[in-house]
């Protein structure tokens, strides 16, 4: 079954419905990475909650004007406009009061969405036939859905994909690098309204589908995903789309497999999945690698910091360094240095002041400049530098206790 | 209107707003000077979660099982925000966005695999709460004010509630100074010996029980709307702390009135029969207060250069 | 070569000079190193702040001078090392430490007035919940007298200007009573007189008999306002009075091509005039 629903051979609708998913998650990938490298992911929140009264009350002109209430393009033409009138909310609070730009996305989000539901409230109160329909539109419903509505969603995702196509040069140059790009006459502002109505496109589209509580997820997760395997911001983009592809891909036909699957929270945990395994085994960026990294780090500090305390003959306080110290044969048991810790305090002492000369010499400004206390000499300068250092330094002395 | 019809239907449901949208307002205000605003948020939507696996371990839709795995999700909520924030490197937006969505993405498909029917246990009534229906049918008019057995068969949503407004009330006043503090300057709350990372944590738990506590009465849309608005319209009105706070708790109060009572007669008034919902309505009054005092307040604008600057 | 640490009593004549100076000094670092990720910031630092004296931690940009100071008094974690207050642990005398952060740290949006700022300084004498009495806001006033500010003591803080923040900033550290000073550049974007004023404070306090260590990143004025120099480009490059560790060999040292060699001779002089005239009076 779940075959099948991966191989698109579960009826039309599944398949469309599938296939509009995938491109909304790559989509909604792309331009939550943009959203992402300026530091405004959870602007998507407020706007996908802000969508909630424009559906309501769209539902009540269509309604009003003898319509059948339930028509999604008019739906989401009304979310769309009251998501916008959300985002001027925001932007106007933030441009306008003292208020912080996180504050601000709050309030818009939590008093959109109570005034979006009082206006479900109302429409219950009504008594107009099947609207049963708008409370898909929180958590998102795909079962039972028409082809005409699939259609819109398949194309919609297609869309705004082409748009990111077309657009993706000057976007990527306003998210890395605003300066440069108005420097070469891109207009940011512009740009930034752009990525704003996409997230708005994206959002709407994504409403039947994956609901408006959870479509910030298809805007976030993978972003950060995409965020832990590389660290070029052209590759982070292409990556996210990607994972919110797959996410979107592997979610509806999971939950097109077998009943009680509600698409949108499946997409949701297929996406925070490929993340979780991101956070964990991605390399360099990962948890894992950043632990061992870290060990290691720490212990090379402390057994850098003893040498030099050996070699100079101060007191080592630090319990961790000793038993270092003394795992590597430098230090006996009662505190004598070996014949290798001798040897080696000696090294690291050396080198240090070998360091010492590489900052006053202007020459070598730019190799001091890699000093942090653990690098080792030989391995940014080349033989014959350090020779010349060591004439410089005179003789090797011995270290006075 | 007439006691006899207000205490019994009105009196109680009106008491328990006043005091959910006070208890959140208060650590507000502290969230919002601290850019957290967005913490409020987070708990209110991982509180589903929470009550699913409340339910599925207990097999009770009882109060307290469900307000200690809400208060659970809430903690591991916030947990997981700062090791992703830290762990990861991510910005806390992100971080925050990520472990939301999915607890409650979590919870819906718990409950859509469970079987719930039989029980008053869904989303709607997770987001709404459901005010109204917490009427003190004992009562037949003031007097029963007085009246030990009636007051016996008040809603327990009202102690709980009133036991946490005071639990908040106490933990303000109390940890006032440092919270101050560390809240204006953290690295000198350090080196006077606050434990600020504690104290950070403690306020992030007293929120999550107010948002817990007042969930179960009104649904998280209130919460989220009362952690933010009131506080938030505060600071347009005053350049003073202690003012702020006093300002928030009055704007909270004004919401949770004229919002009940708009939802209850407002449509009987436009010659509508029924009523709508009072949580979605003491929210959307919130945000009309916020947009007067955003528009009008004397203190709407910056005054000092932010942080970093 | 001998480096023996243990000796037949299991001191060595160097553990006890040091733990001698340990005990003495109001602020002791040994062998601290802090990081930010995988590079350390401060590398195995050594410091040893004389009392009575006003001493100047100076090093170029990224020098981690104000990371060695949050390490010692515990705002940032430490990979490792050991840091002494009045031969104590930190935590026991944190009660003797004012500590003056950098301006830029803080929201100045946030809700609260000039005085309640310098009351602040009083919170370990309060605590929580010790009432505010007419002699804690007599203290607050006479502290902002001393920088110059009682007249706005009602203004919110954002109203000010940058040098009247810093001065508001150290109001509240007088207000603490503290033997040490601890102060975080102090005078980074600050007006020429609020420049004078907080240096005549921190000689007032110098001759109080308190202790003063400034990070600090104007060299012209080092040989001018302080006794000693801490010069640190992640590692320690030189430490001791003005006269003997602020010389165009250790400034160029710290700072290395950074430094042009005229400015550098330049400030070697002025702090060899400067030692000379001190040598005169």
């Amino acid at each position: 079954m779940l075959l099948d629903a991966l191989l698109l051979q579960l009826g039309y609708n599944a398949s469309l419905v599938a296939i509009g998913a995938t491109l909304l998650g790559a989509s909604a990938g792309i331009t939550g990475t943009f959203l992402f490298l300026r530091k405004r992911a959870l602007v998507s929140d407020a706007i996908s909650h802000a969508t909630l009264p424009g559906v309501g009350v769209a539902f009540l002109i269509m309604v009003a004007f003898g319509g059948d209430g339930r028509n999604l393009i008019g739906l989401l033409i009304g979310s769309a406009v009251s998501a916008g009138i959300g985002l001027w909310c925001l932007n106007w609070l933030t441009r306008n009061t003292r208020l912080a730009e996180d504050a601000a996305i709050g309030a818009v989000l939590s008093v959109f969405f109570g005034f979006g539901v009082v206006i479900l409230t109302v429409i219950q109160s009504l008594g107009v036939g099947r609207q049963a329909g708008l409370e898909g539109f929180l958590l998102g419903s795909t079962a039972g859905m028409l082809w005409n509505d699939a259609l819109i969603i398949a194309a919609g995702g297609a869309a705004t994909l082409l748009v990111i196509l077309l657009m993706r040069r000057p976007m990527t140059l306003v998210a890395f690098d605003p300066e440069y790009a108005s420097a070469r006459g891109i207009s940011v502002s512009q740009i930034d309204m752009l990525m704003m109505a996409l997230v708005m496109a994206v959002t709407v589209v994504g409403l039947k589908v994956v609901g408006l509580i959870l479509i910030v997820a298809l805007l976030i997760i993978p972003p950060v995903t995409a965020r832990f395997w590389t660290e070029r911001s052209d590759l982070v983009v292409v990556f996210a789309g990607i994972a919110g592809a797959l996410a979107a891909f592997i979610g509806a036909a999971l939950s097109a497999s077998a009943p009680n699957l509600p698409t949108g929270p499946i997409i949701v945990l297929v996406s925070f999945a490929l993340f979780a395994l991101s956070l964990l085994f991605a390399p360099n960026r990962g948890v894992l690698a950043a632990v061992m990294r870290h060990v290691r780090f720490q212990r090379q500090v402390h057994l850098r910091q003893g040498l030099l305390a050996l070699a100079q003959g101060q007191v080592i306080y630090e319990p961790l360094t000793l038993r270092l110290l003394r795992r590597h044969g430098l230090l006996r048991a009662d505190g004598v240095a070996t014949e290798t810790g001798v040897a080696r305090a000696a090294k690291a002492l050396r080198d240090e002041h070998r360091w010492a000369l590489v900052r006053a010499d202007q020459s070598l400004e730019a190799t001091a400049a890699l000093y942090d206390g653990l690098r080792e000499i030989e391995t940014v300068l080349t033989d014959d530098q350090i020779r010349d250092l060591d004439r410089r330094i005179g003789t090797p002395r011995e270290v006075l206790a | 209107m007439m006691g006899e019809e207000f205490v019994p239907l009105s009196l109680t449901p009106l008491l328990i707003g006043i005091c959910a949208a006070v208890a959140c307002a208060l650590p507000g205000n502290f969230l919002l000077l601290r850019r957290q605003a967005l913490i409020g948020d987070a708990i209110s939507h991982v509180v589903l979660p929470g009550i699913v696996v409340a339910f599925l371990f207990t097999g009770l839709i009882a109060a307290w099982p469900m307000m200690l795995g809400a208060a659970a999700a809430a903690l591991v909520a916030v947990v997981l925000i700062e090791l992703i924030r830290r762990l990861g490197r991510i910005e806390p937006g992100a971080a925050m966005g990520v472990v939301f969505t999915t607890m409650f993405a979590g919870g819906v498909l718990l409950l859509e695999q469970t079987d719930t029917s039989s029980v008053h246990l869904d989303v709607e009534h997770a987001l709404y709460g459901n005010l109204e229906s917490l009427i003190w049918l004992d009562a037949v008019g003031w007097q029963s004010l007085l009246d030990v057995d009636a007051l016996r068969h008040l809603p327990p949503e009202l102690p709980r509630m009133a036991f946490t407004l005071v639990g908040v009330l106490l933990f303000i006043g109390v940890f006032w100074r440092p919270l101050m503090i560390s809240t204006f300057d953290e690295s000198f709350a350090r080196t006077l010996g606050v434990r600020t990372t504690m104290l950070g944590l403690a306020l992030v738990v007293v929120s999550a029980i107010a948002a817990v506590a007042a969930f179960d009465a009104v649904g998280s849309i209130i919460v989220i709307a009362m952690f933010i608005c009131p506080p938030a319209a505060a600071r347009m009105m005053t350049n003073r702390l202690e003012g702020q706070v006093l300002w928030s708790v009055a704007f909270a109060i004004v919401s949770a009135i004229f919002g009940y009572v708009l939802a209850g007669y407002g449509p009987l008034w436009v010659g509508a029969a029924d009523a709508v919902s009072a949580a979605g309505m003491i929210a959307t009054v919130s945000g009309v207060l916020l947009a007067i005092a955003a528009v009008f307040g004397p203190c709407r604008h910056r005054a000092g250069s932010p942080a970093g600057v | 070569m001998t480096v023996v640490l243990a000796r037949e009593n299991g001191i060595s004549p160097e553990q006890e000079a040091d733990a001698a100076r340990i005990a003495n000094a109001p602020l002791t670092i040994r062998g601290l190193t802090v990081s930010y990720g995988d590079k350390p910031a401060v590398f195995s630092v050594d410091m040893t702040v004389e009392a009575g004296k006003m001493t100047a931690i100076v090093g170029p940009n990224g020098a981690g001078k104000s990371t060695m100071l949050k390490a010692a008094l515990g705002i940032v974690p430490a990979l490792s090392g050991r840091v002494n207050v009045f031969g104590a642990a930190l935590e026991t005398q944190r009660g003797r430490i004012a500590y003056v952060p950098q301006r830029a740290s803080v929201d100045w949006d946030f809700p609260t007035r000039v005085i309640d700022v310098v009351m602040m300084g009083l919170y370990r004498e309060l605590g929580l919940l010790k009432r505010i009495t007419g002699a804690h806001r007599a203290a607050a006033r006479t502290c902002l007298e001393r920088v110059g500010m009682a007249d706005f003591a009602t203004r919110q803080i954002g109203q000010l200007s940058g040098g009247q923040q810093q001065r508001v900033f150290l109001a509240r550290a007088l207000a603490q009573g503290a033997d040490l000073y601890v102060l975080d550049e102090p005078f980074a974007g600050v007006d020429a007189a609020t420049e004078k004023a907080i240096i005549s404070v921190l000689k007032q306090l110098r001759e109080e008999g308190k202790t003063v260590v400034v990070v600090h990143h104007d060299l012209a004025t080092v040989a001018d306002y302080f006794d000693n120099v801490f010069l640190i480009n992640t590692r320690k490059i030189a430490e001791g009075p003005v006269q003997t560790a602020f010389t165009a060999e250790t400034l160029q040292a710290a700072y290395g091509g950074r430094l042009a060699t005229a400015q550098v001779d330049q400030l070697g002089a002025a702090a060899a005039l400067h030692t000379s005239q001190v040598g005169a009076t």
